[in-house]
């Protein structure tokens, strides 16, 4: 699988995330400066954690306004998967390539610790070689990651499948509403999560429960 | 613009911290009244904070050197080798003043100078760690300098994306008027390509890199170099605001510039800003430097020479570049969208001369601006040596289970969970052990190799013998990264005290240090880096004694590393050294029996025993034998275990292992003991071991179960522990409104 992680101004999880993908998938994943405005060729575009522009205005905003995003979208247009993680989540959720927001932390403060996510829908690209309803370890770190929708959107997420995760067992570590931990475009090509998959890869980390997510995508694409 | 050539009074000359003797000093010096612009530079340079007048005498006797030492204090911050052509750089520096003013941007900003002393000199931070120190618990003003610290450090180091991944948290009421903040960074660099201060070379140019220069922080190491009254509040201007996301684009940007082989020499600029990082370089280089102030990227209209010179605006850098190489590195910069100015250029006259508006605004010799400090020998009375206390004087409790509940939530034994769940310790994907051991370990790279981080410091020891408590801190120091298994490398020691022109106040350094030294030399643990702190009092009243040591270890293979956790039940559980039953100082006596005005002697340390000891316990874990290991210290063995228990969600049974009354077997804090586990199978030969060793060993008892149990005590139940554990820290910063 060829992967490309886009690199803003502030991102500081592209080296993790880039090594993630090239344990799990034996190519080195390019990198990808985001005041470019042409693609390489890939099969997964991924948007890291990070504090984008500090994230000094609303997390995600100004990096969704980024001179690389058009051609993330065309991208995500013609069926390329993307894949959001963390402040990447709050970037597409801004670019309006996922809908929703993810608004500060209902305790107001940073959270770094390992919960607990359950497969909500395990017929995605992002979730397939998972069993439905399985329960997996993975960290979250971040400040703003309590998801939000209007009523309507969130029925519609809900009744079409497009929450891939959930918080599982009173893990919610942000207070997002129906324990979203991350959800998919209308198409299913791209997703969005605030856990961190890339940081639970090997035994180091714990478990290696992450893996399976980035397996689904190359089982996806191939 | 405040007018360069004003009148020098002697109130003016006060204002900017200098005494008669030292402002005489200057005049001697230049032969002439100085400028405006020339004062404020004195004043920057002769502050304690960065000329450690009344330190320096002492710091020289600690030991700096070994095998494995690429460079020593000196630099921006220590250089260790750790072979495969590797070097670990690192330090640890005080933020004390700004965070009791400012607590979010006084922490946060505290990182952020600590993180680009590391990454000056060529490193990649892959480690953060911060010791802090708070007033008790119900002072009006703790739950808020808590909350604003813990937060600014988060908010910088997760921004940037350094695992914060461990430290210590203290209440003492001496640190009411004054919290300390000691942030420590460690970096990984090529030990090839390590980047120091030192310019180079006639005629270069000196460029200004980095956030543009405002008028913020003007005079902040002055106001650190002096106590704190009931007006410190109007000092908040002093305190600089950090922006992590700048910080992260100069750490990309300065790696990458000295990949391109541009840059001959680079400093940051820390405390007193341009000035001190100029001076640097050129003195050090035997160099003198020109500035044109008019050329300076500022964010501000209207600066002075006197403002610019003193801003201490962060994020900023100054380097000598190589010129051929001068439009790749400027293009670097624009790249990271970084201001990048060539500001002046190295002479040979020796001069420090600033220019602005085409005027001369100072002009000094560079070399006695900061070789000619004013050095101090400051008197100093040490106290006698206290008494051990007797077991007779401290009685038992009533309830040996309800006293260890007592202790797992006291404020300063509690789990600290609250705090570093907020600092991101996971980022990079290299944390072994995170927060909560005794020890963190980082693997490097992809492995196998690791290195072991811990901050330790023991200021009631220090308070009632300063010697002893000066080695108490080294030494578990040295013990904490022993228990992960790590051979310990060196130290950086950030010395926090109170007035030294305060006899007994000096007499409580010059004992920390010579206890320090003491330690360093029998441990071959040398001093790389550090900093010192001195002027922590309010009022008249100092704090404790704070010398807080930051160790780091090497790990051969992290696979072989130790955690604190049982690991699994029917292991068998011992004690590695001996209790001999000192109470003195402990926390039983301190918190439980309520002595805390007790004076007697804080436990003795042995330097050879806690090498033979600790020596013994890594051989054990280098060779596969233990499956945890934890060292004793606050609370003894019973608070040990209780941790060990919890780690593991795993209870024990314990029987006291000495004829002394249980409660002092219990909370006695003697040294150089561990508290090991290991399949029952292995432990006759593992006392065998010991035993040729010269090492003391004793069994405790034997893992298992849901509660904890010691023979003619308790049971307890690990829900109830972990409970009282993990709920005070919580519950009190949830309570009770922020002022």
């Amino acid at each position: 699988m060829k992967s490309g992680v886009v690199v803003f101004p502030g991102s500081n999880r592209e080296r993790d995330m880039m090594r993630a993908l090239e344990k799990i998938t034996g190519i080195k994943s390019t990198p990808i400066w985001h005041a470019d405005t042409d693609l390489p060729d890939l099969d997964l575009i991924v948007l890291c954690g990070g504090f984008s522009y500090g994230d000094y205005l609303r997390t995600g905003a100004i990096a969704a306004r980024g001179r690389i995003m058009p051609a993330v979208a065309k991208a995500a247009e013609k069926g390329v998967r993307v894949l959001g993680v963390c402040n990447g989540f709050q970037i597409l959720c801004e670019a309006g390539l996922l809908p929703g927001v993810l608004m500060r932390n209902a305790n107001l403060k940073f959270v770094c610790r390992e919960v607990k996510l359950e497969v909500a829908n395990a017929d995605t690209d992002f979730t397939r070689k998972y069993a439905q309803g399985q329960i997996w370890r993975c960290p979250v770190a971040h400040g703003d990651g309590n998801y939000v929708t209007d009523a309507e959107t969130l029925k519609r997420l809900e009744g079409e499948g497009r929450v891939g995760l959930r918080y599982a067992e009173g893990t919610n570590p942000n207070g997002s509403l129906n324990d979203i931990a991350g959800v998919l475009n209308e198409r299913g090509n791209v997703f969005g999560m605030m856990p961190h998959p890339e940081n639970m890869i090997e035994p180091l980390n714990g478990a290696t429960d992450g893996r399976a997510l980035f397996e689904s995508i190359m089982e996806a694409v191939a | 613009m405040i007018p360069n050539n004003v009148r020098i009074t002697p109130e003016l000359v006060a204002e900017h911290g200098l005494k008669p003797d030292e402002y005489q000093r200057i005049l001697d010096l230049i032969g002439r009244e100085p400028t405006l612009t020339e004062l404020g530079i004195f004043s920057a340079m002769w502050n304690e904070h960065c000329s450690y007048k009344s330190s320096k005498k002492w710091l020289r006797t600690l030991p700096t050197t070994g095998p494995r030492v690429i460079c020593g204090p000196g630099e921006n911050a220590g250089v260790v080798d750790i072979g495969d052509g590797q070097a670990i750089i690192f330090k640890m520096e005080s933020h004390n003043h700004p965070s009791y003013i400012e607590p979010h941007q006084g922490a946060a900003t505290g990182v952020g100078g600590i993180l680009r002393d590391v990454f000056t000199m060529g490193a990649r931070p892959i480690a953060a760690l911060n010791a802090l120190r708070f007033g008790e618990p119900d002072h009006p003003r703790t739950r808020h300098i808590v909350s604003g610290v813990v937060a600014g450090i988060g908010s910088y180091g997760n921004a940037f994306g350094v695992p914060t991944v461990g430290g210590e948290v203290n209440f003492d009421p001496s640190y009411n008027g004054n919290c300390l903040v000691n942030a420590f960074a460690a970096g990984l660099a090529d030990a090839d390509k390590i980047f120091y201060s030192q310019a180079k070379g006639v005629g270069l140019p000196v460029v200004y890199l980095g956030s543009k220069t405002g008028r913020d922080g003007i005079h902040g190491a002055t106001m650190a170099s002096a106590e704190f009254d009931d007006d410190s509040e109007e000092k908040r201007p002093t305190v600089q605001i950090g922006d992590p996301f700048a910080e992260k684009l100069l750490l990309e940007a300065c790696l990458e510039l000295m990949a391109s082989g541009a840059v001959i020499a680079i400093q940051d600029m820390g405390a007193a800003g341009l000035t001190c990082s100029a001076v640097e370089m050129g003195a050090k280089g035997d160099l003198g430097i020109e500035l044109d102030l008019d050329t300076v990227p500022c964010r501000e209209e209207g600066m002075s020479a006197y403002e610019m010179m003193l801003s201490e605006s962060q994020e900023r850098m100054l380097m000598v570049l190589d010129p051929a190489k001068e439009k790749e590195a400027e293009a670097i910069f624009r790249k990271w969208g970084l201001d990048f100015a060539v500001i002046g250029r190295t002479t040979d006259d020796l001069r420090f001369r600033i220019r602005q508006h085409g005027e001369v605004m100072a002009d000094l010799p560079i070399k006695e601006l900061g070789d000619q400090a004013p050095e101090y020998d400051r008197p100093f009375v040490k106290a006698a040596k206290p008494a051990a206390l007797s077991h007779d004087a401290v009685p038992a409790p009533n309830d040996l289970a309800d006293t260890l509940i007592r202790m797992l939530a006291l404020p300063d034994m509690c789990s600290r969970r609250w705090v570093w769940e907020q600092y991101d310790h996971l980022i990079l994907g290299n944390t072994a052990i995170g927060p909560g051991g005794d020890a963190a370990v980082v693997r490097i790279d992809d492995g196998p190799k690791g290195l072991a981080f811990t901050l330790d410091v023991t200021p009631r020891y220090c308070a009632a013998d300063p010697q002893e408590g000066g080695k108490q801190a080294v030494a578990e120091c040295w013990r904490n990264l022993t228990a992960v298994g790590a051979e310990p490398l060196a130290i950086t020691d950030n010395l926090n005290f109170g007035n030294p022109e305060r006899p007994e106040i000096m007499g409580q350094f010059v004992g920390c240090i010579e206890g320090i030294g003491e330690a360093c030399r029998a441990l071959d643990f040398p001093v790389v880096s550090g900093n010192v702190s001195l002027y922590n009092e309010t009022n008249g009243k100092g704090i404790l004694p704070t010398p807080a040591i930051g160790g780091v270890g090497l790990l051969p293979d992290i696979a072989l590393r130790t955690t604190v956790a049982f690991k699994t039940e029917g292991e068998a559980i011992l004690l590695v050294g001996e209790t001999k039953g000192h109470i003195g100082q402990s926390i039983y006596l301190r918190d439980i029996v309520g002595k805390a005005d007790d004076r007697s002697a804080p436990p003795p340390v042995d330097l050879a025993v806690e090498r033979r000891n600790g020596d013994f316990i890594r051989t054990e874990i280098r060779a596969g034998n233990l499956t945890a290991v934890h060292d004793v210290s606050d609370g003894g063995v019973l608070v040990a275990a209780a941790e060990m228990a919890m780690a593991g969600n795993i209870g024990a049974s314990l029987t006291p292992d000495t004829p002394l009354p249980l409660h002092i077997w219990a909370f006695a804090e003697d040294q150089a003991r561990y508290v090991v586990t290991l399949p029952e199978s292995k432990a006759a030969a593992f006392i065998e071991r010991a035993g040729k060793a010269g090492v003391p060993v004793s069994r405790l008892g034997v893992t298992g179960g849901a509660e904890l149990t010691v023979e003619g005590a308790l049971p307890i139940s690990l829900a109830a522990m972990k409970a009282a554990h993990e709920g005070w820290l919580p519950a009190y910063m949830a309570a009770g409104a922020e002022i």
